[in-house]
């Protein structure tokens, strides 16, 4: 791709980068609480956002810019497979539908910012509630990198060089999130999200316009996978589980992560989140559409350094500069969310569950909120210090396991709210042995996603983060029974 | 624990599992709609049959706003 600076691509994209800074600081006076000097307000917006403020917050948190970019090159890469995304963002809404609303009434009965607290109240555990919030933690700050790698790819695309765009970018990100907390990507979810859809739109009628439409877009991607010799429009037979359990793993991880949560526990309403289930899946069908992007690729006979790069040089290559600015600054600020969105997640875990917990148990609300906003801070900090000087694979590996280890944190978060039968000492062994053996199973696999299981002649190929959920649910299950039963169980199930 | 009563109208959130999870059945070409192959178009169309589902449920669920 050229590296000329592109003056109106720039313009349109600092324009629309500014109006979200200053909406970001902006925020803090929208839908005005009496002190934004306490976690439910600056961590959780108040507790109040209704249907159509959480769908924007959900969507633009859940389909993050790194998605953006990442599933269309998936798919321009190895085809049908990538494509993988799509059931797996249909069917997380049942599991939403029917677990959220239970979730999110323990929270706000209990007063309970995070997954953790959740777990902590249920089972008057420090240790369970210390597995729950570390993992949370963990798994996210890849996270946070990978929304870095979705900007840096359009900051290039522009023609900017160099590092300090993205510094800028980020800094001003931690500014008004630092300030404003969830309202601020609450808010700009609104732009962020309207952006995305426009550009989508525009780009699946007029670049089949521009192709030759989708039939021959098919065709041609296709005859690019035979020249290749990999990859393919339809799945190999060998690839069906693999294609199965990442959908269904991946469904199960993501209303885990603390990002997602974070937009759950910040619902009005258990009925907010259930019309939630029923509207979110419009971004589904933008993510079915984005990903033939990838497709689009071939057929436009992109010449590419690497595949992230299929998206941005295909809105370059076919799009007026204005336009292509447009595109860039929609990806752009749909970083911007869902960064926000993590960091914040993040520091609720780390205030309530580790500084509340461990270092300061007697600390005042107001004294949260700010643990809280200097933690959002540190955490994008280590992000963008891991994006500047690790290689781009180090955050990749770290996002594969983290979705690993989030799964892991299911039985702890979920099981409680249908049962009372289980301890926290056998979900922690559980959590232990799911972790610990996915971990190993992945990293001798060479961090890939899938692991292969031998029995006799047959092989199964599935994702690795679902086979540790089977042995973490499994050991929880076996330890449950043979720990000793108490005669009168410490809270029931409400 | 739900408030809500559970009713067999649940069931009908299996669906999308069975009709997405068996990636075997819709691995095919044939037949195409719109120059979309059969594998892209019933994946596609199973987003609005998903939220028609959800939706009939929902409407069994007390609201408790």
């Amino acid at each position: 791709m050229t590296n000329d600076l592109d003056y109106p691509a720039i313009s349109v994209f600092v324009f629309f980068f500014l109006l979200v800074t200053v909406m970001g600081f902006v925020a803090a006076r929208w839908r005005r609480p009496a002190t934004l000097a306490h976690i439910d307000e600056w961590g959780l917006g108040g507790r109040q956002f209704g249907t159509w403020i959480t769908w924007f917050l959900i969507g633009g948190d859940f389909y993050t810019a790194y998605t953006v970019i990442a599933v269309p090159a998936l798919v321009y890469g190895v085809g049908a497979y990538g494509f993988f995304a799509l059931p797996y963002t249909i069917i997380v809404y049942p599991f939403v539908f029917a677990v959220m609303p239970l979730l999110w009434r323990v929270a706000k009965d209990g007063n309970h910012v995070t997954a953790a607290d959740v777990v902590h109240a249920r089972y008057q555990s420090r240790s369970l509630e210390l597995a729950v919030a570390i993992t949370g933690i963990i798994a996210t700050m890849p996270y946070i990198a990978l929304q870095l790698i979705g900007m840096a790819a359009v900051i290039k695309a522009l023609g900017l060089t160099g590092e300090i765009p993205l510094i800028l970018a980020f800094l001003v990100l931690a500014l008004y999130t630092y300030s404003s907390g969830l309202r601020a990507p609450a808010l700009i979810a609104f732009v962020k999200d309207t952006m995305i859809y426009i550009v989508v739109i525009v780009a699946i009628a007029f670049v089949p316009l521009k192709l030759g439409g989708y039939a021959h877009i098919f065709a041609a991607a296709d005859a690019a996978f035979k020249a290749k010799g990999s990859g393919g429009i339809l799945l190999a037979p060998a690839q069906y589980l693999p294609y199965a359990t990442l959908a269904f793993g991946s469904a199960l991880a993501a209303f885990m992560y603390p990002h997602t949560l974070t937009g759950v526990f910040a619902s009005k309403s258990g009925n907010t989140i259930r019309k939630n289930a029923v509207l979110l899946p419009a971004y589904t069908l933008l993510l079915g559409l984005l990903a033939l992007l990838g497709y689009m690729g071939h057929v436009a006979g992109l010449k590419l350094t690497s595949n992230t790069d299929v998206v941005p040089v295909l809105f370059k290559t076919l799009f007026p500069g204005w336009f292509a600015g447009f595109a860039f600054a929609a990806i752009g600020i749909g970083a911007l969310v869902p960064a926000a969105v993590m960091s914040i997640g993040a520091a609720n875990l780390f205030t309530r569950n580790v500084w509340k917990a461990y270092v300061n148990p007697n600390v005042s609300e107001a004294g949260e909120a700010k643990v809280a906003k200097i933690t959002s801070m540190l955490v994008k900090v280590g992000a963008l210090l891991v994006i500047l000087f690790l290689p781009t694979q180090f955050a990749l590996d770290l996002q594969l396991l983290g979705g690993l280890w989030i799964l892991q944190t299911l039985p702890a978060v979920i099981f409680g709210l249908f049962t009372s039968w289980f301890r926290a000492p056998a979900l922690l062994a559980g959590w232990a042995a799911g972790l610990s053996l996915g971990t190993y199973f992945s990293y001798m696999d060479g961090l890939k996603p899938l692991h292969t299981l031998t029995f006799g002649d047959t092989k199964y190929t599935l994702y690795v983060g679902l086979l540790a959920l089977v042995v973490n649910i499994a050991v929880t299950l076996a330890v449950n029974a043979l720990m000793p039963q108490r005669k009168t169980a410490i809270g029931a199930a409400e | 624990m739900p408030k809500s009563k559970w009713t067999p109208l649940w069931l009908l959130l299996l669906l999308p599992y069975f009709g997405l999870l068996f990636a075997g059945l819709y691995n095919k070409a044939a037949p195409d709609l719109f120059g979309f192959p059969f594998f892209y178009w019933y994946q596609l169309l199973w987003v609005p049959i998903t939220s028609v589902l959800i939706y009939i449920v929902y409407r069994s669920v007390a609201d408790d706003e």
